[in-house]
């Protein structure tokens, strides 16, 4: 637009004031990068297109109550159910008790209801050879220099090995790689063991399992599949509750934290100190540029236009400021991970917070600058003139 | 040569920057109120002190007419510390209702090697082997103060509807002895034998249904709340039944977690540990309450306390922006002013001390209502989350005066970082030129 | 032939605080075509209030001003403004210039409420600026340029859309004797050469000496006429 250069020439006036204004907008998006991250990483957990097809069946009684082996026939004969698989805690600890692990002793065909998690087809057979074979996360891998091939100690905190230490030995067999990148963290941590070596080596377990997951087949129908699991076990000694993947995901970490509430109390503290600091800045600047708005009217440009430009420029003033912030978060994320060597992990910025951003940049920008463009707009050229 | 003088005045200022945060950080409340008598005993008794009061005076008096600016700062400091402080109060409730359930003279007993109570298990011959020792209180009729609980985590459904998960604790009737802190507030105790169910107040506030007289279903098997009892931490966010009937419902038989036991003193604690380790038939850990829920605490309070200051930190380099532009702005709408008492005879030092002080009374006034805000709005504010990631805790955040100092020492931070550029800016502007110009 | 601006029975009237103050009594004027027009009189004679009204940056309390053939003082807000871009040029004593561009872009912003490409409108500013003498000034922003640079850069703008009315308050207030000539001059030779009608408020009797007519105005009406060749 011919009136660009205008604009941003009158932003950049003076120069220590916007850069100094600016840099308080990209503290505030750099924040909102962060804690955006955070958000959507815990609202999409389990929200993929596989997820939906997945149901989780887990005791009623209790999250750490375990559930018989017995269950699973029944479950693979329930109607819209095409597979089965389970799973149990493990956790552990490699070499420090502070190295808490992401294990789960698994069926032989849980992989087959986790498209999104990539093996080796070699190592994944080499995996199903082996009775102590553990697929590990690539993050893991990176972050102790695991290699395939290697044997590492971990030791249990709750179940104790068949010559009744807490000591567990396990062979890497293979890799674990997400397919999809957003997915990576999850992923990437996890170390899978075998539900029969678990089983088999620790005396207090007998048939019984933590979890099953179950497939569907059409997806609009899954409630009922879930109703069906739930009804084949009430009133019995093992009542069991099922719920879609995600939903029980949800349930989890609502009750952790709402995640929603606590980013959206500190964002609107952050916003609102943002507006109050930014709006200062625009009515200085307009008011120090009464004259030369007045000339702009004298040459002929209407009062509508002047609001315009007052309001080009808060608005690209907050842009140009929260789209850097906005970057800079979106680009720690992988230095901060890489310094750290996988320990701390930044959420990624998505697409949803870049929109939602650049939303917020808009309308802070137009709110900023609504009251000085409509003084702007009001000026009267003959008072603004005589310096009244 | 001129550049070569003002980066090093530059580098001199950044040096001071950071040797004055330096020691901010550490310094304690009474240290800041040293500070500030002294201050105002050299504003009172120097020469160079009383024309520091004398200009700082005079920009007080012309406040009035930068009232939109200086909200800027005042609000901006206000922000951060309110976010700041609140962040912190989460966290530090947090910790005061998980640790306040300890201390020093209770202790307890979990297998060797567990990390919490839920992963360990006791048999029947430990807990017998562990009541023997001569450290545990003894009450009147001489049995040991010493209480084998039964921990696990059921489900039952909250006020907002989903399903959560609740500490069910099956205890013995020492269990009330034991921890003297938790009394009965509302119905009665439970009954041996029967499904019955003692729930604390922070189980009740978040659950639905726990009214003495109201049935909960557990699993497939009901079972009646009788009582309320309240205890003022942690274990208030428990359900408490016989453990003898838990243990059949959820199938662990007569084993049980942990063993609480009363100690005869605190300094007895060492004494029962020696004992412990000194038997070959136990493999066991034991901690005092105090200590063991220290530890349990800490990894949560450490990630909020982390949140808090990372996300203070960022809105408060925010916040010195603000201070800056509004000082810079500030400054040079003084110009004049401030030139003129400078060719009166006013030295640079008290132009200096009187911009920075300007600066840092508007903080001070911004970390004031930014902690008082946090205070009024969070204090007392429940919460609750997953502890342990296995059942749910409920705690009060906690606004205490530590975390309102530490608040105001950021706010006071702030405005010294955001002072000290433009304050060095009005005492070396050339003078003649302010006074020619407009 | 008709007269450029025509004016009949104006008055202005100000609302200052609770009072009301005319500053005009009923004004009839006639401006020729090609004229160069002063405007003298006393401090608070109301000529800069005439001149805004003229040149369309005020409307009238009562009255008509008609400048070739077009009522202004029935012209309402956007309409006015577009006028003015089209019609009228103008001077200030203290120049006004947008001290963040360049003397390029401060000639080139009228042209911006045209349609002329950038190039277009690049060539036209530079020939303006020829115009008044400050070709190889071109890319300096006003805080480099003498006060009678500035000056001329302004008048640049006020001529670069070829508008048929040139308006100037004071022009001169604000500089020293040879810039002032050389100012005054050059609107002479505006006038003369190019045509352009100008109508000029000042104090100096010497800058109303290059104009062609000079009317004199006190407490609001006109005084007489006094014509001379210079």
């Amino acid at each position: 637009m011919k009136y660009f250069h205008l604009i941003w020439a009158a932003l950049f006036r003076r120069k220590a004031r916007t850069f100094l204004t600016l840099a308080s907008i990209v503290a505030a998006f750099l924040l909102f990068g962060m804690l955006d991250g955070i958000r959507t990483t815990f609202a999409q957990l389990g929200q993929n297109a596989d997820g939906a097809q997945r149901l989780q069946t887990m005791s009623r009684l209790s999250m750490v109550q375990m559930l018989p082996l017995a269950l699973r026939s029944r479950l693979e004969q329930v109607d819209n159910v095409e597979a089965v698989t389970w799973a149990n805690w493990f956790g552990g600890a490699y070499q420090d008790p502070r190295n808490q692990l992401f294990t789960i002793a698994v069926a032989p065909n849980y992989l087959d209801l986790y498209p999104e998690i990539q093996v080796d087809p070699a190592e994944l057979e080499q995996w199903k050879a082996t009775r102590n074979g553990m697929l590990v996360g690539e993050d893991m891998m990176a972050r102790f220099g695991w290699e395939v091939g290697q044997t590492i100690p971990l030791q249990s905190t709750i179940f104790p090995n068949s010559d009744g230490s807490l000591n567990w030995q396990f062979r890497i067999v293979g890799v674990i790689r997400p397919r999809d990148a957003e997915q990576g963290g999850f992923f990437g941590a996890m170390m899978l063991m075998h539900y029969d070596y678990f089983a088999e080596s620790t005396p207090y377990v007998d048939d019984q399992v933590g979890w099953y997951i179950s497939r569907v087949s059409d997806v609009n129908r899954s409630d009922a599949a879930a109703k069906a699991i739930d009804a084949l076990t009430a009133n019995s000694p093992n009542e069991t509750r099922t719920m879609t993947e995600q939903a029980a995901m949800a349930a989890q970490i609502k009750q952790v934290a709402d995640i929603g509430l606590i980013v959206g109390s500190i964002m609107g503290a952050v916003f609102f100190t943002l507006l109050l600091l930014t709006g200062n800045t625009m009515a200085q600047a307009v008011r120090e540029r009464t004259s030369e708005l007045a000339v702009l009217k004298t040459i002929g440009f209407t009062s509508h236009s002047v609001l315009a430009m007052v309001l080009a420029e808060s608005v690209l003033l907050v842009v140009l400021g929260g789209v850097l912030g906005l970057g800079l978060a979106a680009a720690l994320g992988p230095v901060v991970g890489a310094a750290s060597r996988g320990a701390i992990s930044l959420p990624p910025i998505g697409p949803g917070s870049w929109v939602l951003g650049l939303g917020l940049m808009v309308a802070i920008g137009l709110l900023v600058g609504a009251l000085p463009a409509m003084r702007a707009m009001r000026l009267n050229i003959v008072d603004a003139l005589a310096g009244r | 040569m001129n550049l070569m003088k003002t980066l090093l005045r530059g580098l001199g200022m950044v040096l001071l920057l950071i040797a004055f945060l330096a020691v901010w950080v550490l310094l304690p409340w009474y240290g800041a109120l040293a500070l500030a008598v002294a201050l105002a005993l050299w504003m009172a008794l120097t020469r160079t002190g009383r024309q520091a009061a004398s200009v700082t005076w005079v920009g007080v008096g012309t406040l009035r007419q930068r009232l939109g600016a200086s909200s800027v700062v005042v609000v901006g400091i206000a922000g951060v510390v309110g976010v700041l402080v609140a962040l912190l109060a989460m966290a530090e409730g947090y910790r005061h209702t998980v640790s306040s359930a300890g201390s020093e003279d209770v202790a307890i007993v979990l297998r060797g090697g567990s990390s919490a109570e839920l992963m360990s298990v006791l048999s029947r011959d430990e807990i017998l082997a562990i009541e023997r020792a001569p450290q545990i209180a003894r009450d009147a009729q001489g049995r040991p103060l010493a209480s084998a609980e039964l921990v696990v985590s059921a489900n039952v459904p909250r006020r907002d509807g989903e399903e959560g998960s609740v500490t069910l604790r099956g205890v013995g009737e020492m269990a009330w002895a034991v921890r003297p802190g938790v009394r009965l507030v509302d119905g009665r105790r439970f009954e041996t034998g029967r499904r019955e169910l003692v729930v604390g107040r922070g189980a009740q506030r978040q659950f639905q249904g726990l009214e003495p007289g109201n049935e909960v279903q557990l699993g497939n098997e009901r079972w009646t709340v009788v009582g309320v009892f309240e205890s003022g931490d942690a274990t208030e966010s428990e359900m408490w039944a016989d453990a003898e009937v838990v243990g059949a419902t959820y199938r662990r038989g007569s084993s049980r977690a942990s063993l609480y036991a009363r100690l005869t003193a605190p300094e007895a604690f060492n004494a029962f540990k020696a004992t412990l380790a000194a038997d070959p038939r136990l493999q066991v850990d034991a901690d005092t309450t105090l200590g063991y829920f220290s530890s349990q605490s800490r990894t949560l309070t450490t990630v909020l306390r982390v949140i808090g200051i990372v996300v203070g930190s960022i809105m408060a380099i925010g916040a010195v922006f603000g201070a800056l532009n509004t000082m810079f702005a500030t400054v040079a709408a003084r110009a004049r002013e401030i030139a003129t008492l400078r060719a009166i005879g006013f030295r640079g030092l008290p132009v200096v001390v009187a911009v920075m002080l300007e600066t840092m009374l508007l903080a001070l006034l911004g970390g004031l209502l930014g902690g008082i805000l946090s205070w009024l709005v969070f204090n007392g504010y429940t919460a609750s989350t997953l502890a342990g990631g296995v059942a749910s805790l409920s705690f009060e955040f906690r606004v205490s005066p530590q975390l309102l100092w530490e608040g105001l020492k950021w706010a006071l931070a702030i405005g010294f970082v955001g002072g000290l550029f433009p304050a060095v800016r009005a005492a070396t502007l050339p003078v003649t030129d302010a006074l020619r110009a407009m | 032939m008709a007269p450029l601006v025509s004016i009949r029975s104006l008055t202005k009237t100000y609302q200052r605080g609770p009072e009301k103050v005319e500053v005009l009594h009923g004004i009839d004027l006639d401006i020729e075509q090609g004229d160069f027009v002063a405007l003298m009189g006393p401090s608070g004679s109301g000529k800069t209030t005439l001149l805004n009204l003229i040149g369309g940056l005020d409307s009238p309390t009562s009255g008509s001003i008609e400048v070739d053939g077009q009522r202004i003082d029935q012209l309402g807000g956007g309409r006015l403004s577009h006028w003015r871009s089209q019609n009228v040029g103008y001077v200030f004593q203290f120049y006004n210039l947008m001290p963040a561009l360049s003397a390029q872009k401060n000639v080139e912003l009228p042209l911006l409420l045209t349609r002329l490409g950038a190039a277009q409108r690049k060539r036209n500013a530079q020939i303006a600026l020829t115009l008044v003498g400050l070709a190889d000034r071109v890319s300096h922003k006003p805080g480099e340029l003498s006060g009678g640079q500035q000056q001329r850069v302004a008048i640049a703008r006020a001529i670069v859309s070829d508008p048929k009315l040139l308006i100037c308050d004071e022009p001169t207030g604000d500089l020293d004797r040879q810039s002032a000539e050389e100012i005054l001059g050059l609107l002479q030779t505006l006038n003369r050469e190019h045509g352009k009608t100008i109508v000029m408020v000042t104090h100096d009797p010497r800058a109303a000496g290059y104009a062609s007519h000079t009317l004199h105005l006190d407490k609001g009406t006109l005084v007489g006429q006094q014509a001379h060749v210079a």
